[in-house]
């Protein structure tokens, strides 16, 4: 199989937003110095004008911020197609953006795996099944409904150990944009690090989780407006979707542009993973743990105005997903055409490339502009995703629970105003250390990315089966993330079993984390006392708490916005995207 | 990281272990009661809207000013032109959107006080 080029090696995993890892492959790597892009002033000000807007969110969303609802669940008070877009763009950082159009550049078209397999089914099960106990339980994050479900032990884990790691990406992707933008405008690091980190800043502490969605909204149409564009112009130079295929097919074989072709079991392909491990660790376990489990998805619905509202979140933002793959994997595939060697020693450019070097060739000055500002608004709104689901897991359930309990609510918003601040400083310090420790940022990265497994089980786990007990759900997470953690580490890196690649050892480390915390869970429910029925109320599959009974919103009975339509909806769309694809 | 929960915190209690459903759904009707982000968030369709008529004009006059050279970069494309103009129309359906149906923000809560 090919090789990467990068020191460090692992091509883009999955989990971007939380646990990613695109910016492992992009971590050690400069840009290619020729990508410098030929901007002018009127780039500038389209970005200037860009940068405006964002602060006068931040200002004019802070007079609706009276309670810490308010300030960290938008008073749980936005409509569905909102928090939908920030849904999906939340998800749709830059490094996602970067990392996919590189993964399509050194893999092809096994890039869809990760949207139409490795997201649509999750994010629908999540609307559908998922978001009645979250909604309805009322619960304000991920690890509080931990909390009710199980005990402080498993509580407290998981807020650490999200808290730690938001920080640990806020970072990382405040550091890929320094290096974005020093090969792409020329800014020295630490200018783009400290000014992106100001505004990230500034518009959080003023309008809270409000602007931190409205902008993520903004910023999903404009790297539309930016990908699009870009899309069209490289495919044109390629001789469209027919010269696409026959170039790639005639350089890197026909599996090239298929979903399927060569994951047969035992079969080669430069992914290293056959159809059970995409469909089981990716599909299955490593997405559902990102989508259903990770907080700083999982806030944008609980943000939403009822019930009816935050199920349709994901499922709104579903549509968009099954198509975004479209303008990002057609950029990487042409990079690949039109740049032979990228990503291999006989070239400049690295896979990560591949969408920077299309602007440099295809953008006149002025979409050019609009194209810079989306990638500095895509970076920017993947920092401040999980700067907002960091300040609200610290304060409600680290600090608000264990340390300062029962102060007054005004008190609370003051305090996550100040975590802002000192989450931002600690991600500005991360970017900083990003620069020098690379090696150990992507390590770090990828130990952190092993803890949505095993929530992902707790979740399941506990969600269906009554008699899993209080200690259990402690005893799983630890379980699951050491089993992930022994196979990827140890298994993996010091050749004891041999998978083709990173991306193949991801699927399967998953999978090794998902069954060990369940057997531990279902070990562990066995010799231990299970919750009272009553606690469980809501909680649990086939309960329902007294919150679920709230009255429909005015218009939630039409049919398009029936929640099992549109889940239904996407999975079959998603489905019938793979037939082109697949012979 | 401390691995054994204490349970008995709360004496009144002694048959609820730490926080309950009861806590969480308690805190936040309550906070939801006096949440001001309904009645006083300003509409994004506006700054959508807003942000998009800005940027459309701009780009579609760069369009118009195209020179030889952008237009044989992008393909023999003059792709300002489209993308300003399409840009332009997001903008304005947002716009009309916002007019056509506007939201109603609830009755302000009543604590006249803020």
């Amino acid at each position: 199989m090919q090789t990467p080029t990068y020191p460090t090696a692992a091509p883009p995993t999955y989990t971007p937003t939380h646990a990613p890892a695109h910016p492992v492959a992009e971590l050690p790597t400069h840009l290619a110095a020729e990508l410098r892009l030929p901007t002018n002033w009127l780039d500038y000000a389209i970005l200037a004008i860009y940068f405006v807007v964002v602060l006068g969110i931040g200002f004019a969303a802070r007079r609706s911020v009276k309670t810490s609802l308010d300030f960290f669940l938008s008073g749980r008070s936005l409509p569905a197609w909102v928090t939908g877009l920030a849904f999906v763009a939340a998800n749709l950082g830059a490094t996602e953006i970067l990392g996919m159009a590189a993964n399509s550049a050194q893999y092809g078209v096994y890039t869809v795996h990760w949207y139409w397999i490795g997201a649509i089914p999750a994010m629908v099960f999540l609307g559908l099944v998922m978001m009645p106990f979250y909604y309805g339980s009322k619960v304000r994050s991920v690890p509080e409904f931990l909390l009710l479900r199980f005990d402080r032990g498993a509580h407290l884990l998981s807020s650490v150990l999200f808290a730690f790691a938001a920080v640990l990406i806020a970072g990382v992707n405040l550091y890929a944009l320094a290096i974005v933008v020093e090969a792409l405008l020329g800014w020295p690091e630490w200018v783009s690090i400290v000014v992106a980190g100001a505004f990230v800043l500034g518009y959080i502490t003023l309008g809270g989780l409000s602007s931190a969605i409205y902008n993520e909204v903004l910023q999903f149409f404009v790297i539309l407006a930016a990908l699009i564009p870009l899309t069209v112009l490289g495919l044109m130079k390629v001789g469209g979707w027919d010269g696409l295929t026959d170039s790639l097919t005639a350089n890197h074989g026909g599996d090239f542009t298929t979903a399927w072709g060569g994951t047969g079991i035992g079969s080669d392909n430069p992914l290293g993973a056959n159809w059970l491990t995409i469909v089981l660790g990716l599909g299955f376990v490593l997405s559902f743990g990102y989508w259903t489990t990770n907080f700083a998805e999982v806030q944008r619905a609980l943000s939403a105005k009822n019930l009816s509202a935050a199920q349709r979140t994901p499922l709104i933002a579903a549509f968009p997903k099954i198509f975004i793959v479209f303008i990002v994997m057609i950029p990487g595939l042409v990079a690949a055409v039109l740049v032979p060697k990228i990503g291999t020693a006989g070239s400049d450019l690295q896979y990560n490339d591949a969408i920077p070097y299309l602007m440099e060739d295809l953008l006149p000055n002025g979409v050019l502009g609009i194209a810079v500002t989306g990638l500095l608004a895509a970076f920017m709104a993947g920092m401040a995703a999980n700067i907002s689901s960091f300040n609200t897991v610290f304060t409600n359930d680290i600090w608000g629970k264990y340390v300062k309990r029962d102060e007054e609510d005004a008190y609370y918003v003051r305090f996550g105003r100040l975590i802002t601040a000192i989450g931002v400083l600690a991600s500005i310090g991360t970017a900083f250390l990003a620069s020098s420790f690379s090696n150990i940022m992507s390590y770090l990265q990828t130990l952190f990315s092993f803890f949505n497994v095993p929530m992902f089980v707790v979740f399941i786990v506990g969600m269906f089966w009554k008699r899993a007990s209080m200690k259990s759900g402690f005893w799983g997470l630890l379980a699951g993330t050491t089993a992930a953690m022994v196979n990827y580490f140890v298994l993996y890196k010091q050749d004891i079993i041999g998978i083709p690649s990173d991306q193949g050892a991801n699927f399967v480390s998953a999978i090794a984390g998902f069954v060990a915390g369940a057997v531990v869970m279902v070990a562990v429910s066995l010799f231990t006392a299970p919750k009272s029925e009553a606690e469980l109320r809501g909680l649990v599959y086939g309960t329902s708490s007294p919150g679920m009974e709230e009255p429909a919103g005015e218009g939630d009975d039409a049919w398009y916005r029936r929640p099992a339509l549109l889940g239904w909806g996407a999975v079959v769309l998603a489905a019938l995207c793979y037939i082109p694809f697949s012979f | 990281m401390s691995t054994t929960p204490e349970h008995p915190e709360r004496p009144e209690h002694p048959e609820r272990h730490g926080y309950s459903e009861h806590d969480v759904h308690r805190e936040v009707t309550e906070l939801e009661g006096r949440s001001a982000t309904a009645a006083r968030l300003f509409d994004i369709r506006r700054i959508i809207g807003g942000l998009f008529v800005v940027y459309g004009v701009i780009v579609t006059i760069a369009g118009f000013a195209a020179s030889d050279a952008d237009i044989d970069k992008a393909e023999g494309v003059n792709i300002n032109l489209w993308t300003g103009l399409a840009m332009l129309a997001l903008g304005l359906f947002f716009l009309a959107w916002l007019w056509l149906r506007p939201v109603v923000p609830p009755a302000p809560a009543d604590d006249p006080a803020e």
